[in-house]
């Protein structure tokens, strides 16, 4: 029996920002649910189940927050799934709800990822000292500099691309009334100019650290023909994880990245993604992440990918425009972040990105990452439903 | 997402499980090394390797390891090289499978490995528990594991569904069936003891233990060439309650009850029942909502009382009693999970030898 296919009827997010000292976590996750279910023109009863993600329970200082989140998303009486996959887990949850209707299991499933990182701090969260463990340092920008520095080495690329990347990115923000940043006045000397954390990481080429959340409803065929407003369709959807650190891994374009993109490009039936493919919105924490994913995902052969940043391709009006939504870099609640992401490219083929839209899209890829670059998930979605 | 042929509902098997012998403390190994020889084993059983495996997924919680992403270092004992397709939930680790089944009834996947570990014996586990708890209102008040199961005790003895000698029925039958049971950390009989919590006694609450499991799933053909009598995964559903005590029946589990309706359970009756009850009061509960006559065989392995490695106890009711199946010993299986206070969330699964054996 073939796959029942999936669609995204409806999409809710929070006005992502530093603290939302107005709400509780369950008034949070609640809001960006609401808002997907009014998407959708649903209620909660409509939904069967309900997928529930986030990073480390230490974040908010709450053990297994879905338990107590339950009456909150209406999931009384219907399934609960709690899915945490480090960074890469707002698009892990999105697909393991997509999963339960692909296998006919539920017919309307509301998925939801959040993140409150007022709550404590997320840097030194991170960076616990595990007895015989190599240490994370301060925050993940410690452990991915090097690598980002292995990156300019391999590829040559000018030491300005990251700066490109975060100038380009900050000003999508500003299209974009949900992303947390809004920097009015970015210039790119701004960017430039500002503190050096972890070389080459400055401190606007790196993430804040935000509030927020993102939900979506997902339906069968039957749920998408009764739906208000155009759906975007999944057309393939993958997870890939490795080792955090091993002899030969390739932790600038880890083969985890290649491998799952080259899994949803299969399904998806996607043999030249540069061409393809028409809007990209992937997890990029640190500016230089745009090149190296770029390569990794298969837009620009190795060592390559800075020339695409380089030349304004991914630009928002370029011709592989990249992280419409102001990125990771604009809005970070991290369990939340691939959700972000995932949701941001159902936006765009189903026109709705507002003043970030790309024209016309018709495909998109949705990408998170997260562990030390070894878990990876990603989905593209688009216009059309996927031939049966 | 299309091309990939699934299979039929009902048409997945558990085919191999293994577990550690759970033991009071593991001071001695990190949660790789006690993982390892399980995944080895498991996976030996089948013949099958980590690049054979077309899905992997694992259930385990930060607040017993004490720290964020634990579940990455167990990624190590797996073997993700070359990279696996993999998914983790932060629940007990029959949650896991139940993500690994639907993997597979999507046609994405024709094996799964599902596994789960924990560590209670880290910290004070009847205080981290607290953590799981309504932040604002219950946490800060730090009402543990064995006081909350003891108001649901209470509450049990004072609609008349049990009284304390029927309890310590329950605890001494269990720890007796564990004598049969090479994992169980509580084998043979234990005095009741003293209150802990009152109505609770001692012999009323779970050994405190670290352990793991884990199981091989395979759809269809690939199934019977596995495994010589595979477990088939008739039907397997979830449900969650309300968070609040105050707005819950206790004496009861209606969300017990609608997964094993959804999952099929009551549409012939089950010879065994592997029940999660960490609390001799719990299986009342669970017994009464799922409508188990003296017929049925609980907890033949000694449940939850005679071993309790938090996070894979639920896995570790699937793993028994599809072990049961692959003997020869149970013809129609049920295997339940819980989550959460007072039975928060429960998953049912229904197991099936071939009607031929």
């Amino acid at each position: 029996m073939p796959k029942e296919p999936v669609a995204v009827v409806g999409i809710g997010q929070t006005r992502h920002t530093a603290a939302r000292r107005d709400v509780s976590l369950a008034g949070l996750v609640r809001e960006a649910a609401r808002r997907a279910l009014d998407d959708a023109e649903l209620t909660w009863a409509d939904v069967d189940a309900v997928v529930i993600g986030k990073a480390p329970d230490f974040f908010e200082g709450v053990m297994m927050p879905e338990l107590y989140l339950a009456d909150a998303l209406g999931a009384v009486g219907k399934p609960l799934l709690r899915v945490h996959t480090a960074g890469s887990v707002g698009g892990s949850t999105a697909l393991v709800a997509a999963n339960l209707v692909a296998a006919r299991v539920r017919r309307t499933v509301l998925t939801v990822a959040f993140e409150k990182q007022s709550e404590s701090n997320a840097m030194w969260g991170l960076s616990l000292p595990v007895p015989f463990q190599q240490p994370l340092l301060a925050g993940a920008g410690g452990f991915f500099a090097p690598h980002v520095r292995a990156y300019m080495r391999r590829s040559g690329a000018p030491a300005a691309i990251g700066s490109l990347v975060a100038y380009k990115d900050r000003r999508n923000a500003l299209k974009n009334p949900y992303a947390h940043l809004h920097e009015h006045d970015i210039t790119l000397e701004k960017v430039q100019a500002s503190p050096m954390l972890w070389d080459p990481i400055r401190y606007s080429e790196t993430c804040p650290s935000s509030d927020g959340a993102c939900a979506m409803v997902l339906t069968d065929r039957a749920g998408a023909a009764r739906a208000p407003r155009p759906p975007a369709w999944v057309h393939g959807g993958a997870m890939r994880s490795e080792p955090t650190l091993f002899a030969g891994k390739d932790c600038v374009s880890p083969r985890a990245g290649k491998d799952c993109a080259a899994d949803v490009y299969r399904q998806a039936g996607v043999t030249d993604p540069r061409r393809q493919i028409d809007a990209v919105e992937m997890y990029v924490p640190f500016s230089w992440y745009e090149p190296m994913w770029l390569e990794n995902l298969g837009f620009a052969a190795e060592g390559e990918g800075w020339k695409l940043t380089e030349a304004g391709v991914t630009e928002l009006d370029g011709d592989l425009p990249v992280n419409m939504s102001g990125g990771v870099l604009s809005t970070n609640p991290i369990g939340a972040s691939g959700m972000i992401r995932f949701a941001e490219a159902a936006l765009q083929v189903r026109g709705q990105a507002g003043e970030h839209q790309v024209p016309g899209a018709r495909t998109a890829l949705g990408h998170a990452y997260g562990g030390g670059s070894q878990f990876f998930s990603m989905w593209l979605v688009g216009t059309e439903p996927p031939a049966t | 997402m299309t091309g990939d042929r699934a299979p039929e509902p009902g048409d997945v098997a558990v085919v191999a499980c293994a577990q550690t012998a759970h033991r009071r403390r593991t001071d001695d190994l990190s949660e790789v090394e006690m993982l390892m020889p399980v995944l080895h084993e498991v996976l030996e059983s089948t013949g099958l390797t980590t690049a054979d495996i077309g899905f992997t997924c694992s259930g385990s919680s930060d607040y017993l390891a004490g720290r964020p992403f634990s579940f990455t270092m167990a990624l190590d004992g797996v073997g993700a090289w070359p990279p696996i397709a993999e998914s983790h939930v932060e629940m007990d680790g029959a949650w896991a499978l139940y993500e690994a089944w639907v993997k597979i009834l999507a046609g994405e996947a024709d094996t799964a490995l599902v596994y789960a570990y924990g560590t209670s014996s880290s910290g004070s586990v009847r205080d981290v528990l607290t953590r799981q708890l309504d932040p604002y209102y219950v946490a800060p008040l730090w009402p543990d594991a064995v006081a909350l199961a003891a108001l649901q005790a209470q509450a049990l003895l004072d609609a008349g569904h049990a009284d304390e000698p029927a309890l310590a029925a329950v605890a001494a039958r269990s720890r007796q069936a564990a004598l049969g049971n090479p994992h169980a950390q509580l084998r043979g009989a234990r005095p009741q003891g003293e209150y802990l919590v009152r109505p609770l006694r001692t012999g009323d609450c779970p050994p405190i233990g670290d352990g793991a499991v884990a199981v091989v799933l395979a759809a269809g053909d690939r199934a019977r060439d596995l495994c010589e009598r595979p477990a088939w995964i008739r039907g397997m559903d979830h449900r969650a309650e309300a968070h609040s005590l105050g707005v819950r029946d206790l004496t009861d589990s209606p969300s017990t009850r609608l997964a094993a309706e959804h999952a099929g359970a009551f549409e012939r009756p089950v010879d065994t029942a592997e029940l999660h009850a960490p609390f001799t009061s719990q299986e009342v509960v669970l017994r009464r909502a799922l409508r188990l006559d003296d017929s049925v065989d609980v907890n033949p392995s000694g449940g939850a009382l005679a071993a309790n490695p938090v996070m894979a106890t639920g896995l570790v009711r699937v793993a028994d009693a599809a072990a049961r199946v692959h003997r020869g010993d149970s013809r129609r299986a049920l295997a339940h999970a819980t989550s959460g206070p007072c039975l928060q969330q429960n998953l049912v699964a229904v197991l099936e030898g071939d009607a031929r054996a």
